[in-house]
């Protein structure tokens, strides 16, 4: 695609604005921050990753992999504020999350260490781990409000803080987990995945570009499951103190 | 009063706040062994908290507890809170049946509730064994603070503590519990400490009263002292609640 090509899609940033405007949605100022803080930080990281592609360095590539992981920490972290450590808690199911799927993936050749694979799916597993974390913290911190009664009811005939909190974490593992597997379900039925339609757009053969997405797909499953429940275990010894006693707010 | 009872709580200078707030100041004094006392006083005296502290739900800023003699210090959570078993006033209930209820204390040890046993613990408070398998989401409130209680006993606490477990029960299942209670205090010599609002039950049921006002400990005796106060405050108080 040639920029000139480029600039005409701008024709699907004017059709909202013209939308906003007509119907005094107030979306014109949003709209036009949004278009150009795309362009500027995926045209940045197309260079940024041309640059990276193009050394091979080992270095470079764990730069880009840390930057990813602090930037999605950042993101996170506003969620659970209210948990004790959380920044650091997150960071770690990060960590952990990408270690294990590059080590599987790496241990058993399934793709080829190089920088273009490992930066490209670094940054689907650390994007997914992110919203899975959000998707937790969201629900576990709800779940911890709703059920305080529950949790000092269970404290107070001698149960310990994880079986006080066993129910809501359980809660919200599960609630976190679905959306994942509920959108595995209707994948090519009710939408052709986002990265298989630009391998098909950019010419891939069809088959091997479904090949590829089932990978990040199961990829995926694994990255849901092990960042919600190892953030919650992470997180819940935070809610007690070494009394077991239930630390409200 | 507590000179010639062993205490089965004391309580040495003990303070508590959440922040800025002073919720409990300077309270000395015991509850006696194998007797019942009642706390009484208006909201916001502290009487809750006084509760949740012996059972560990919450430490003291400064001073200490002792349980049967030993610090509070001393326990295992854990252990602390199967020898002094509270009843919450809210009497919050988990998901499920009054059967998993009553189960949940021994469930906590990984060990089952025999249904003959629940079926005996229905009937000391006063409820029918049909309500086993009912869902606690169908029950009243009165129903579920009998449910409370009958659950808290499933630990057999050497201490009771009650948390104006009365407060919405009709006058007949009031009977019922109070009945109960000094059945239990009675036969096992079970140490009980009573919130209430109620100063007749007070003065009916309890061996000796605490009374309290804004975090302190304003006049204690024998229960009989609620006819006659010496404590200005306490006979304003008094009054007003009787009258």
């Amino acid at each position: 695609m040639t920029y000139l090509t480029l600039s005409i899609t701008l024709i699907f940033v004017v059709i909202p604005l013209i939308l906003s405007k007509t119907l005094n949605l107030g979306l014109e100022k949003d709209t036009i921050i949004a278009t150009l803080r795309s362009i500027v930080q995926l045209l940045a990281v197309g260079f940024i990753l041309k640059f990276v592609f193009d050394s091979e360095s080992l270095l470079y590539i764990f730069l880009m992999v840390t930057l990813m992981i602090a930037a999605a920490t950042h993101n996170a972290q506003k969620k659970g504020a209210a948990i004790k450590g959380i920044t650091w808690k997150i960071a770690v199911t990060l960590v952990f999350v990408e270690v294990l799927t590059q080590s599987i993936l790496l241990g058993f050749k399934i793709t080829p260490p190089t920088a273009q694979y490992i930066i490209s799916i670094s940054g689907m597993v650390i994007g997914n781990s992110m919203v899975l974390s959000i998707l937790f913290l969201n629900r576990f911190t709800s779940e911890v409000e709703a059920h305080q009664d529950q949790t000092e009811l269970i404290l107070s005939l001698g149960g310990t803080p994880k079986q006080a909190i066993h129910k809501q974490l359980i809660q919200s593992i599960k609630a976190s987990m679905i959306p994942t597997i509920e959108s595995q379900k209707t994948v090519g039925l009710v939408q052709l995945p986002g990265m298989m339609s630009g391998q098909i757009i950019a010419g891939a053969d069809p088959i091997q570009a479904v090949q590829f997405q089932l990978l990040i797909m199961f990829l995926l499953l694994t990255t849901a499951a092990v960042t919600s429940v190892l953030l919650g275990f992470l997180s819940y010894p935070t809610l007690f103190n070494q009394r077991m006693q239930f630390l409200k707010n | 009063m507590a000179i010639e009872y062993k205490p089965a709580i004391h309580f040495k200078h003990v303070d508590y706040s959440i922040g800025n707030l002073t919720i409990l100041k300077d309270i000395t004094g015991s509850f006696p062994a194998g007797k019942i006392t009642t706390l009484v006083g208006p909201s916001g005296a502290g009487k809750t908290t006084l509760l949740k502290l012996c059972n560990g739900l919450l430490s003291p800023d400064s001073g200490d507890i002792y349980i049967n003699g030993t610090s509070i210090q001393q326990y295992e959570p854990v252990e602390l809170r199967r020898t002094v078993g509270i009843a919450l006033q809210s009497a919050p209930m988990i998901d499920g049946s009054v059967y998993d209820n009553l189960a949940l204390p021994l469930a906590l040890k990984n060990e089952k509730l025999d249904e003959s046993w629940a079926f005996s613990l229905l009937e000391d408070v006063g409820l029918g064994k049909e309500l086993l398998k009912r869902n606690v989401k169908d029950l009243s409130g009165g129903q579920r603070q009998k449910v409370s209680i009958a659950r808290t006993l499933v630990n057999r606490p050497e201490i009771l503590l009650l948390d104006e477990i009365t407060s919405s029960l009709d006058r007949t299942s009031l009977k019922e519990i109070e009945e109960l209670i000094v059945k239990i205090n009675q036969k096992y010599k079970t140490a009980i400490v009573w919130i209430t609002h109620n100063l007749q039950q007070a003065l009916e049921i309890g061996d000796f009263t605490w009374v309290m006002m804004e975090g302190e400990v304003v006049e204690t005796g024998e229960s009989e002292l609620l006819e006659d106060p010496h404590n200005e405050k306490v006979q304003v108080f008094v009054k007003g609640e009787v009258g």
